[in-house]
């Protein structure tokens, strides 16, 4: 049975003790003390200088050790087991990758070295670069981005600029509703207004709205294949030439592209711009929200509107090199290069699998999405939702709305109640077209067995939602914590985002004597 | 192919079990519905073929490091946006801790309590630094977080104006000029003071104006020195009512005034100092906090909140003010961020947990004293000015070279040849500074190896007399 470790662990702060240090920092020489002639106050300006220390705890090093490693055990994670949050492509992040990345020849580079000193890590990430593209179909690659929804900004520049270079006035992007919402909210940062296209009955963009939508103002549409359902967009070469026609591109978020590596390429579907989650499909952790990174790739129309600066290879003296001179470009979207870390471990990733593992992960990806659709077809309460007739990719959305109905049990109350059963829930209530949406995404990573088993476990809640419903209400039981308060997070009165907050509230209740 | 260690289900036997139980006949009946046109050229050509064992990864992937020059062989005075400060090797350990690596965003508040207590505990530290009220769980950079302040004061107060200092690190700037382009928002320079670097008072007088939304301010700023008065610039800034962002190195708050003290309302800054290492300049991490409540309903990124359980029996930490975010609010989000740079933060929560507030006023003193030795040294040899501006500085100070009749970039190659990574070059961002260097001091450096440098530089400015 699941048991989650459940440390009683005070805040870092409540273990300080006056006088405790965890580390001990480089001292100047007395020489070099004397030398200098003057104290650190007096090489600050006065009124600079800092009069009250700040509030950090003081604790010793064995205390920040246990503390943090105890937090780590109340964290479930990929190395603890199943963990099928749809579209986030939760899969095993490889030990080797890990190893490579802290190699002491990259920990210590400074990003503004002289190039003859890094052409190491240069010579990799210009591969990596080509094998992007290669993977994706398209020309040219930036690894700037620090994440996805970076890399969708980027391309929304793009697109901007393409269509400035044009001459042209384009300030529309087309977003289908069962989208990622990231997309939306970058194209509105980019400063496009967004044209919502909505989903038709078989799960898929509505040909006749998108048409009715497309205008001389239509800029670009921002497509995921296969989309949020797990299906693939069949009509993709259709939808390409109608927004081509429009005088419009088509930006490919690249967060499902584990269901196709070596099947169908973004390029080949006519798609102009292309994001990777090198932290979905190329195996490199997600780290508890970050860092990850989202290279983009682009057709060769678009290669000069890449951030500068975009690493080349300069073959007459066998030298890698960083090009600023492209006044084409959009400019800069961060400082240096690149989430250079996770950059590596997918270059690891790719290097270790190769062309015919890479095809092996979206094969069983795909296999394991459709196996879990065998197990949990027959199961009381759960309905798939949209061509429940047809094989989905790498995820599966499936409701949760009947067992609403007939037991007033969620689809979070089903999520809290996975998490006893110690696996990860599912993404829940996305995309916003399903009702009670639970999406699921096993990756390549898990056994069959495990499949088994996660349908089981949704099979007991579905049993134990018709007997007796209010035992999930209280689940989880089994996890560091039970079910929060999230009314009284959120509320402004009741809010508390700091230690410092978190005291001054205290105070305030002890006097009110509440 | 047979089976892959990371795709256990590609072995053959329960491959092709998993198939019949699915009720195909192929794996390419799975793929059926994608357009034959582009499943015919789904061809990668990578020239890797074939699954490659870890060993061979290992070596060869070992090989191509090997071609970097670490900074184990070179002597790095070089800051510039990302500098070479030492991790402890508690810091690398918790991030090890795969709990904590291979976990996803918090959204399982209750499975997921570690991770949302090392956020909080970082937001709460970096409140303690800079004197802001709130602080979210991260952004991607000090660049981007820069950017995202700008964005979010034109949400507070409507206008479309933002002034910078032309000290700026350039790339900040390049990314500012990237991030507002198609936001209406103008972004213009304010001059500053040859003498010292600091922001001229009367060409902020003269810019600013009730169109402003903000006035931006670095402390350091990237050329090193100390602005002296920053309450100045505030009070500019809020009698025409902008907002005041200010930008920080979030090591020097160890010993300088946090920026909630000279009327800061948006703090920014590059956490990377804090225990992230180099790494060749990425993963970075965007330090990002508001003066208050009010403000922090039009902050980007995510926030974690302390709360108890159900029943009040029990303290507990999850996600909130999620309305603010794109997986919510979409297009009307008030920024685009999904994944940040969350183990990042936890490397500062840790490392600024080890260090505790003696340890960071020790470790500053211990750099000013570094930066200010090789300064004074520097200044020493004919024809260095160091530092150049007639002001107090941190870890980083202009040195001018213009005197010596020797080119930087000369003296750059020289030191490189010996085995020393000099400072930057400034001439391609700051015209006027056509002959400077920006060098960097920190708590890395022993005397011996500033004396190095010293030396090196002496030789190399000698030798060309002589030629």
């Amino acid at each position: 049975m699941f048991r989650q470790a459940r440390w009683d662990e005070p805040l870092i702060y409540e273990l300080s003790k006056e006088g405790l240090i965890g580390h001990l920092v480089p001292e100047p020489s007395k020489e070099l003390v004397d030398s200098v002639g003057a104290r650190p106050e007096e090489m600050v300006p006065a009124a600079m200088l800092r009069k009250e220390t700040p509030l950090l705890p003081e604790v010793s090093e064995v205390d920040v050790v246990r503390h943090y490693t105890r937090l780590s055990q109340m964290n479930y994670g990929v190395d603890l087991g199943t963990y099928p949050l749809g579209s986030c492509t939760m899969k095993y992040n490889p030990k080797i990758c890990e190893e490579l990345a802290s190699d002491d020849n990259i920990v210590w580079l400074h990003p503004l070295q002289d190039e003859d000193t890094v052409q190491g890590i240069l010579e990799i990430l210009y591969k990596l670069e080509r094998w992007l593209c290669k993977i994706t179909g398209m020309y040219k690659a930036t690894l700037q981005p620090a994440a996805g929804a970076h890399g969708e900004l980027t391309g929304c520049l793009i697109i901007r600029a393409y269509h400035e270079y044009k001459g042209e006035k384009r300030d529309e992007m087309l977003v289908p509703d069962s989208a990622h919402g990231t997309n939306p909210a970058s194209a509105a940062m980019a400063g496009f207004k967004v044209i919502r296209v909505p989903t038709r009955d078989d799960g898929c963009v509505d040909i006749e709205a998108l048409k009715a939508a497309l205008s001389e103002k239509t800029a670009g549409i921002m497509l995921t294949n296969p989309n949020t359902l797990g299906l693939f967009e069949k009509d993709i070469l259709k939808i390409a030439k109608m927004i081509h026609e429009a005088g419009g591109l088509l930006y490919y978020d690249g967060a499902n592209l584990n269901a196709v590596l070596g099947k169908a390429r973004p390029g080949d579907m006519g798609f102009d711009i292309v994001h990777i989650n090198v932290h979905k499909t190329f195996g490199t952790p997600h780290g508890g929200g970050g860092p990850g990174a989202g290279p983009i790739c682009v057709t060769k129309e678009l290669e000069k509107f890449l951030p500068i600066p975009v690493i080349e290879y300069d073959p007459d003296n066998k030298k890698y090199y960083l090009d600023y001179n492209r006044p084409y470009s959009i400019g800069r979207v961060r400082a240096f290069y690149g989430n250079i870390i996770p950059l590596l471990k997918a270059f690891v990733y790719i290097m270790s699998l190769g062309e015919k593992g890479l095809e092996k992960v979206s094969e069983v990806a795909v296999l394991n999405t459709n196996y879990f659709l065998t197990k949990i077809k027959s199961v009381k309460g759960y309905t798939l939702p949209y061509a429940p007739e047809r094989h989905r990719k790498h995820e599966c959305v499936i409701s949760a709305k009947e067992l609403r109905k007939e037991t007033g049990v969620t689809a979070e109350d089903v999520a809290k109640a996975l998490l006893d059963e110690g696996v990860h829930a599912p993404t829940i209530y996305f995309p916003p077209i399903v009702e009670e949406a639970l999406m699921i995404e096993f990756t390549e990573s898990e056994r069959a067995e495990n499949i088994d088993r996660y349908a089981e476990a949704l099979r007991r809640i579905s049993e134990k939602a018709y007997k007796c419903p209010e035992e999930l209400k209280k689940a989880p039981l089994n996890t560091s914590i039970r079910r929060l308060d999230y009314v009284k997070a959120n509320l402004p009165k009741t809010v508390v985002l700091t230690y410092k907050m978190y005291i001054k509230k205290l105070r305030k209740s002890n006097s009110t004597g509440r | 192919m047979e089976s892959h260690p990371w795709v256990p289900n590609s072995a053959q036997k329960i491959f092709c079990k998993m198939l019949s139980e699915v009720g195909v006949k192929d794996i390419e009946d799975l793929f059926d519905d994608i357009p034959g046109e582009v499943r015919g050229k789904a061809k990668m050509d990578l020239e890797i073929k074939r699954p490659v064992p870890e060993y061979i990864v290992w070596r060869k992937v070992k090989q191509i490091l090997k071609k970097n020059r670490s900074l184990l062989e070179l002597k790095c005075f070089r800051g510039a946006g990302c500098w070479p400060h030492y991790v402890p090797a508690v810091v690398r350990e918790i991030l090890r801790r795969s709990e904590f690596y291979t976990s996803y965003t918090p959204y399982q508040a209750e499975i997921s309590q570690g991770m949302l207590q090392a956020l909080f505990e970082y937001q709460s530290m970096i409140a303690d630094l800079t004197g802001m009220e709130v602080v979210n769980a991260s952004l991607y950079d000090g660049s981007t977080a820069l950017a995202e302040a700008i964005l979010m004061a034109k949400r507070v107060n409507g206008r479309s104006k933002v002034l910078v200092p032309r000290t700026m690190n350039p790339q900040y700037l390049e990314v500012v000029r990237t991030y507002t382009k198609y936001q209406n928002i103008k972004v213009v320079e304010v001059d500053y003071c040859r003498e010292t670097g600091y922001m001229d008072r009367d060409d902020l007088q003269n810019k600013i104006d009730k169109d402003t939304a903000a006035v931006c301010l670095e402390v350091p700023s990237f050329l090193g020195f100390i602005e002296e008065d920053p309450d100045e610039i505030a009070e500019i800034a809020h009698s025409k009512g902008a907002l005041f962002i200010v930008s920080v190195d979030p090591i020097s708050l160890g010993i300088l005034k946090p920026p909630a003290d000279y009327g800061a309302d948006i703090v920014v800054g590059e956490g990377q100092p804090l225990g992230l290492g180099l790494n060749y300049g990425g993963p970075l991490l965007g330090l990002f906090g508001v003066r208050d409540l009010k403000l922090a309903r039009k902050m980007p990124g995510r926030l974690i909140g302390m709360t108890t359980t159900l029943d009040e029996s029990q303290r507990g930490f999850c996600m909130v003010w999620q309305t603010r975010e794109q997986h919510i609010r979409r297009e009307r989000a008030t920024s685009n961020i999904c994944t940040n740079e969350a183990l990042c933060a936890v490397a500062v929560a840790v490392y600024l947990s080890l260090l505790g507030p003696k340890g960071l006023r020790k470790l500053c003193e211990t750099i000013l004293y570094n930066s200010h030795y090789l300064a004074k040294q520097l200044n020493s040899i004919e024809g260095v000015v160091a530092p150049l501006f007639k002001s107090a500085f941190f870890k980083e100070f202009v040195a001018d070279f213009s005197e010596t009749g020797v080119s930087v970039e000369h003296v750059n190659r020289e030191l490189l040849k010996r085995d020393i990574i000099g400072g930057l070059e400034l001439n391609r961002y700051f015209p006027e500074l056509n002959n400077a260097l920006l060098f960097c001091a920190t708590e890395i450096h022993m005397k011996e190896d500033l004396d190095y440098l010293v030396e090196a530089l002496k030789e190399i400015l000698l030798g060309e007399k002589h030629v």
